[in-house]
């Protein structure tokens, strides 16, 4: 057992990855935020919608980024955190009466203790091993909201419609004196990019501070990291726990912006596309969460316009170009452009 | 003189009517957003890809409908640009397209959506938008509620509705049965239960037995020995297709002849019965509202060779004993039917309307008697069913046409 654990784990699937690769340069941070404030303002509430989708996969990337990235742990299990934040939501918005905002905080919490505590068997597996643990989990995650004894809070298979927040009383009277209306849309854009901007800026710290030094040291050495002192099970478990309240935000967030959530909506499709993000936004690369998510929101859609019925063989084919000509995803096309730029200036 | 005279007030009365006329019927072409005097944009979303991608024919079948009435001249003289969507069965995902539907492509109206969860998830924009949600491709019953949601209207009958056909039928004529029951555990099962319990009444107790099974199943034949052991003498199988087949094959093997009632949706001949064997199906029960093209009963019935005529000119690959091809041509049939009583009113309220207003409608593949009708406080175009039994190779009808609303 521990010879073939060793034989999975001597096989590096993550690139060991340099801190301060980790983020952009304030240049381009600076671009990024300018577009993701500005664009709204121009395009169509469906368009907005769809731009508030990629910042809840954004988040639910950027969560499993810090998990495998960060820790090296592997999770095919996102889906099912994300069920549990998203259902959170929702019944404390529905049942509850609880101003939406501040169920997230919650749907985090709950997230966190669960992964964390999932996190504690976990701790015995690693590599392809917990993949299939967490595989699990995803699997099991639908029929668990389906379960009778759940069902005067979850509605059962017939799911919760959630209510969508209106644009605050204070930020309408604001923008009447400039004679200009806010849509329910884009207050909630607004709203979802306040908390990704803050989640962001906690998990870059977290990745720099004392906790994320170990993570890596424990991604890139399990026995060194716990010779140099590194509490190796407890910071196993606390990357689950932090990746899990991340995605159990995502998840609160997603069930307001769609206004429904249903068992169905959380399957294992989900968690393998949350995965897919990571890998080609770039393993370990923050910022290529949101690349990664735009290539799961928007990918499909391409694919059903070439073709109706091969769309999957078409998505499969895209996914392979990209792996096989990008196989570190959105970084390596950062990287290289980062360079191509640095020599321009040199001239 | 006088002879001219008249001819002249003739002449201006004449004169005056045509332009009456032509007036009014100027003033008629009121238009809502997706639709214009050459077009009528109509939005779809069905699970091309994922776990329920069997039912994507009936987007298929649809839109080759829509071609065939296109190719025929179109309805008023308008073409319809049927715009269809991949959902993946992912309730998400169809808050998107029914947002890119509405909001990007402008379409009219969004006709025969498919699936319970993708439909709960987007009746709520579509009323909040005013945009008709006709005709969803679900028998959940909760779509008959014009007051809480006048926008959005089912079409085929309900689980409900027909799960107390059953009920009626057992408490009449097997009043001493044991019933045991296999669902499927999910929106569709659950519907099925509570009509039968709602429809058992006080005599719900006959349940002996229920038994749940999830789709991710291999096999479901631990249930059936279960239902077996705890004494039941009738079989009700909530299943889907592949199920409720595994299920009659397993009772023919364990040699148990309890009296067997299959749920409509899977009552299919070339999908269901003939899969699990002829020998093992006779004497099975069900309901039917539509014809099934795999019953040779069919062959000379001028509704089907309709069916089958528009197949070989419009889809010529589908598989017409696929039960999905006949329900989505029922499903286009009625929807060009409203739009041809809306003449040139195409705003989105005469759409409702006109669909509120259905009578005696008769699509050509709904069972002979079979008829669709819609008020503006009923909002379930099919709720007649017919009992059946399987005989041979084909279902044989009994008894009336039973309405199966649900007050009672």
């Amino acid at each position: 057992m521990a010879a073939v654990q060793e034989v999975v784990t001597e096989a590096p699937a993550i690139d060991a990855v340099p801190k301060r690769a980790m983020t952009l340069s304030a240049g381009t941070t600076l671009i990024m935020l300018a577009l993701l404030l500005l664009v709204p303002l121009f395009v169509k509430n469906f368009i907005i919608f769809q731009l508030t989708m990629l910042l809840v996969y954004g988040l639910a990337v950027l969560a499993l980024n810090i998990l495998t990235g960060g820790s090296g742990q592997f999770s095919l299990g996102q889906s099912a955190f994300y069920a549990v934040g998203a259902y959170t939501s929702a019944i404390l918005i529905e049942n509850a009466g609880m101003n939406y905002a501040l169920t997230l905080p919650v749907a985090g919490f709950v997230c966190f203790l669960f992964g964390f505590l999932f996190g504690l068997p976990a701790l015995r597996l690693s590599g392809v091993y917990l993949a299939l643990a967490t595989f699990a989990l995803a699997t099991a995650m639908p029929q668990i909201l389906k379960l009778g004894y759940f069902e005067a809070w979850t509605g059962g298979v017939q799911g919760l419609v959630v209510t969508k927040p209106d644009t605050p009383d204070i930020v309408q009277t604001v923008l009447a004196w400039f004679h200009l209306k806010m849509s329910q849309d884009m207050w909630f854009y607004y709203f979802a990019l306040a908390v990704t901007i803050a989640i962001y800026i906690l998990s870059v710290n977290l990745l720099r501070s004392r906790s994320g030094r170990a993570f890596m040291a424990i991604r890139d050495n399990e026995i060194a990291a716990s010779a140099m002192g590194v509490d190796v099970a407890l910071y196993k478990t606390l990357a689950f726990g932090v990746s899990a309240a991340i995605t159990g935000i995502a998840g609160g967030l997603g069930a307001i912006a769609v206004q429904f959530v249903a068992p169905d909506g959380y399957t294992i499709t989900l968690a393998i596309s949350l995965f897919l993000g990571m890998v080609v936004g770039g393993v370990g690369w923050l910022p290529g969460s949101i690349v990664g998510s735009a290539f799961i929101i928007f990918v499909p859609n391409i694919a059903e316009g070439i073709s109706k019925g091969l769309s999957g063989a078409v998505f499969g084919v895209i996914l392979f170009i990209v792996i096989f000509l990008v196989p570190h995803g959105a970084r390596q096309v950062a990287m290289v452009a980062q360079h191509l730029l640095g020599r321009l200036k040199k001239r | 003189m006088l002879s001219k005279h008249k001819l002249l007030i003739a002449a201006i009365a004449a004169g005056t009517v045509g332009l009456a006329s032509t007036g009014s019927a100027l003033a008629q072409k009121k238009y809502d957003t997706g639709a214009i005097d050459t077009e009528i944009k109509i939005g779809n979303i069905m699970p091309y890809s994922g776990p329920a991608s069997a039912y994507g024919v009936i987007g298929k079948t649809e839109a080759a409908y829509f071609n065939k009435i296109n190719a025929e001249g179109g309805i008023n003289g308008r073409k319809i640009n049927f715009i269809s969507y991949d959902d993946s069965y992912s309730p998400p995902k169809a808050v998107e397209q029914a947002r890119k539907l509405v909001e990007s492509d402008e379409v009219l109206l969004i006709f025969n959506s498919l699936g319970t969860p993708s439909n709960s998830a987007i009746e709520k924009y579509m009323n909040a938008k005013k945009v008709p949600q006709l005709f969803v491709a679900t028998g959940a019953t909760k779509w008959d509620e014009p007051k809480q949601f006048p926008w959005t209207m089912g079409w085929q009958p309900s689980y409900q509705s027909e799960a107390r056909i059953y009920a009626k039928y057992l408490i009449k004529n097997k009043p001493d049965a044991k019933i045991g029951v296999l669902y499927q555990n999910d929106d569709f099962g659950k519907d099925y239960l509570k009509g039968l319990k709602d429809g058992l009444g006080a005599k719900s107790s006959m349940i002996v037995a229920e038994e749940g099974y999830e789709t991710s199943e291999p096999t479901i034949d631990g249930h059936i020995v279960k239902l077996k052991a705890a004494g039941a003498d009738v079989f009700i199988s909530i299943t889907t297709p592949k199920f409720a087949a595994q299920a009659i094959k397993k009772l023919a093997e364990m040699n148990w002849t309890p009296l067997h009632i299959v749920s409509n949706v899977s009552s299919s001949v070339g999908g269901v019965l003939k899969p699990a064997g002829f020998e093992n199906s006779q004497g099975i029960l069900s309901a039917n509202y539509g014809k099934d093209a795999a019953d040779p009963q069919w062959n000379s019935d001028p509704g089907m060779k309709k069916f089958l005529e528009f197949l070989t000119k419009y889809y010529p690959d589908a598989n017409k004993l696929d039960g999905s091809v006949v329900y989505g041509y029922g499903a286009a049939q009625t929807m060009v039917k409203v739009l041809q009583m809306c003449g040139d009113d195409l705003t989105r309220a005469n759409v409702m309307k006109q669909a509120a207003s259905l009578k005696n409608f008769a699509p050509d593949t709904l069972l002979p008697g079979i008829t669709i009708n819609t008020s503006p406080t009923d909002y379930a175009p099919i709720k007649q069913l017919r009992m059946e039994r399987f005989k041979g190779e084909k279902w044989e009808l009994f008894g009336d046409i039973i309405s199966s609303e649900l007050t009672n």
